[in-house]
């Protein structure tokens, strides 16, 4: 039986997801099959649309930054051993307080009403998150069903919010009016305000760098804190953690907070940065992809950077494909990122034993 | 008020809307009984959902929209057991892949062969299973009061029935059969069940196989009967009630008829509320919907007592250890 470890690291972080990524594109080629495309010509379609050109670029990082936030929301929580599907539910949330704060204190300056939001953001995030941390922690719910029933839970309520609290008399589009003082400025509006220069139009915003400075601090916090450890521990072994003083109920609902936080920032760059309103479903399928892009991701921050811009990419080509080919539906995306999670998920070990099989013969 | 929650038509809907509700959880039932969890039974019934539609309009015949539906839904109860049993992977997880797929490929290839943005056309009262009328039950209707109270129990289609029927059956064959009997054991202690030179993956994939059969009837009925065509994401999180259903009733089956009974009756007086009014005061419509999932939550979180699953269920057996 093979065992993890016996494989040099770079197999093991490197060849095998490849791999396992080759598989889950190999699949994805099917699906183009039976719809009568080509897939080669496809996937061209898609990378090209997306790294092509500055604006399939700032198309990429744009939704990559939403996918760093959920990615990082759905590893903290597997590294407490929990499996949070909520990210999308949690990021709706969110926005409600992205948009109170917002909307209301616009009389502040910028400097202030602007981290005032992102902590609303991340507080409300983190409070949709907590409740079903503290279910699982006090009374036994399972987490994923819980999390899957307040991702329904918010859909609904936030509809009802938006209908009936944000929507300006008299307005049609069931959307909140514009932010105007938490408003996070664009790459292109920096660039015609400050340097002159035309910027491609796009939703990318300064949002970006926050995702970047996030994903390192997921890191410190994990590995280099005192409850990042804690944490972790209590991911391996719940029973080993009691023993060295942990008490895993509060770590579960302090890992879930945390969780619910980071799948808020999504509300930062959504409704601060790109949208500049609350808008209906505004998360659309960002805290699904999270999941994938942990995976994938390996539950390091580096590798959720690489797979969230991965997944960037591949929402970018999803958009162009559909453009270039009007009766490919855009839910090929989706497709595509249940047969990734499928493949980097379920099957990871498909080739271990394979690749174990090599390597030793290698040596001998 | 009382007519809402009370009236003949809200109970005779409850018995509609708790049959997809009660042939996933069925199929949750057996699949983790056999030790293997089972968070797909959302995309198997979307799968099965959308393939009998598709089959449903193209066939004009609701048999062999029911035959593919459950073809499709075994295929990903497949994927489901090769992930589980064969790869060892974390079920969950695969559970979550193919919820995804399943939603993905039902809009990808219904926009292909129908394009209507993923929806199917509606089917024809052809392609509809024909409806059951218990003998006699149409004297009983004229009987004050009580009549139309026993008549709801008559009128729906087959696969109702079929349900109802398969609720003893399924707490004869786990208690009573050599194959139930087994299938437990193989969920709360595979390795006595190796020892015994019985094959702990043929039993685990015959497991999934019937869960996949099971969906593959959750999924036809909500498209064909319920509803009458597919629309995306149609099957709105029962999967996962069904879920909590058997959460809720300790894995066992007459509990977890009551209990999709009970999240059917929710749905049922949640479809009626719509327009309510308590004094001046219309209830919006969002909150009667958020009604079953609040309640999903309220019940999980245990004012029921304490549920105990099979004890190895999400575990991988590993024969050498």
């Amino acid at each position: 039986m093979s065992q993890r470890g016996d494989l040099p690291t770079w197999v093991d972080v490197g060849l095998i997801p490849l791999l396992n990524l080759l598989l889950a594109l190999a699949a994805a080629s099917v699906v183009f099959l039976l719809i009568n495309e080509n897939p080669i010509e496809c996937l061209g379609i898609m990378i090209k649309g997306a790294v092509g050109s500055l604006k399939g670029w700032s198309y990429l990082l744009y939704y990559a930054t939403n996918f760093i936030f959920t990615g990082l929301c759905v590893a903290v929580a597997f590294h407490a051993g929990l499996f949070n599907i909520g990210g999308e539910g949690q990021a709706y949330f969110a926005g409600l307080g992205a948009a109170i704060v917002g909307l209301n204190l616009e009389f502040l300056p910028w400097p202030i009403v602007i981290p005032l939001s992102i902590i609303a953001s991340v507080l409300f995030g983190a409070f949709w998150g907590l409740v079903p941390g503290y279910l699982q922690a006090k009374r036994g719910s399972h987490i994923v069903i819980t999390t899957i029933m307040f991702n329904f839970i918010a859909s609904s309520l936030m509809v009802y919010l938006i209908n009936y609290w944000f929507r300006p008399i008299g307005k049609m589009a069931v959307e909140s009016r514009e932010v105007t003082g938490a408003y996070i400025l664009s790459f292109r509006e920096i660039a015609r305000q400050f340097f002159d220069y035309k910027y491609p139009a796009s939703p990318l915003n300064l949002t970006v760098f926050l995702a970047f400075f996030v994903a390192w601090a997921v890191w410190y916090f994990l590995w280099r804190t005192k409850l990042g450890y804690e944490i972790r521990a209590v991911g391996l072994n719940q029973d080993a953690a009691v023993y060295a003083g942990i008490k895993p109920q509060r770590i579960i609902m302090i890992a879930m907070a945390v969780s619910g936080g980071l799948a808020g920032l999504v509300a930062v760059n959504e409704v601060l940065g790109a949208q500049h309103r609350l808008l209906l479903e505004y998360v659309q399928g960002a805290g699904f992809v999270g999941i994938a892009v942990a995976l994938m991701g390996r539950n390091h921050p580096i590798g959720i950077v690489l797979a969230a811009m991965l997944f960037g990419l591949l929402y970018q080509g999803g958009t162009e494909l559909s453009f270039a080919k009007q009766h490919i539906n855009r839910d090929m995306v989706v497709v595509i990122q249940g047969l990734i999670i499928l493949f980097m998920g379920a099957l990871e070990n498909a080739f271990r034993p394979y690749l174990t099989a090599l390597f030793f013969k290698a040596d001998d | 008020m009382l007519d809402i929650f009370l009236s003949a038509e809200t109970l005779s809907s409850t018995i509609r809307m708790s049959v997809p509700l009660i042939f996933a959880c069925l199929a949750g039932l057996w699949s983790e009984r056999s030790g293997i969890v089972d968070i797909g039974l959302e995309g198997k019934m979307l799968a099965a959902a959308f393939t009998a539609a598709a089959a449903g309009a193209y066939f004009q015949s609701p048999w062999i929209a029911l035959l593919l539906a459950i073809g499709v839904s075994i295929l990903f109860s497949l994927v489901h057991g090769y992930a589980s049993i064969n790869q060892r992977g974390n079920q969950v997880v695969s559970g979550v892949a193919i919820n995804m797929l399943a939603a993905g490929l039902a809009v990808v290839l219904g926009n292909e062969w129908f394009k209507e943005g993923g929806r199917t056309p509606p089917l024809p009262p052809e392609a509809q299973f024909p409806i059951f009328h218990m003998p006699g039950f149409d004297a009983v209707q004229s009987i004050p009061l009580v009549g139309p109270y026993i008549n709801i129990l008559s009128g729906h289609s087959v696969l109702v029935y079929l349900a109802f029927l398969l609720v003893p059956l399924t707490a004869w064959a786990l208690a009573k059969t050599r194959f139930g009997l087994r299938l437990r054991a193989v969920g709360e202690n595979p390795h006595a069940v190796d020892t015994a030179g019985i094959s702990v993956a043929k039993l685990r994939y015959q497991a999934v196989i019937i869960a996949g059969i099971l969906c593959g009837f959750a999924g036809t009925y909500l498209s064909v009967a319920l509803q009458g065509s597919f629309v995306r994401d149609m099957s709105a999180g029962r999967g996962f009630m069904a879920l909590a259903a058997l959460i809720f009733a300790n894995w066992r089956a007459w509990p977890s008829m009551w209990a999709c009974l009970l999240f059917g009756y929710l749905q049922a007086v949640g479809l009626r509320m719509q327009g309510f009014k308590i004094g001046d005061v219309e209830i919006p419509v969002q909150f009667i919907n958020m009604l079953p999932y609040v309640m999903t939550v309220v019940l999980l979180a245990g004012f029921i007592g304490k549920s105990i699953p099979p004890r190895a269920s999400g575990i991988p057996y590993t024969k050498d250890r």
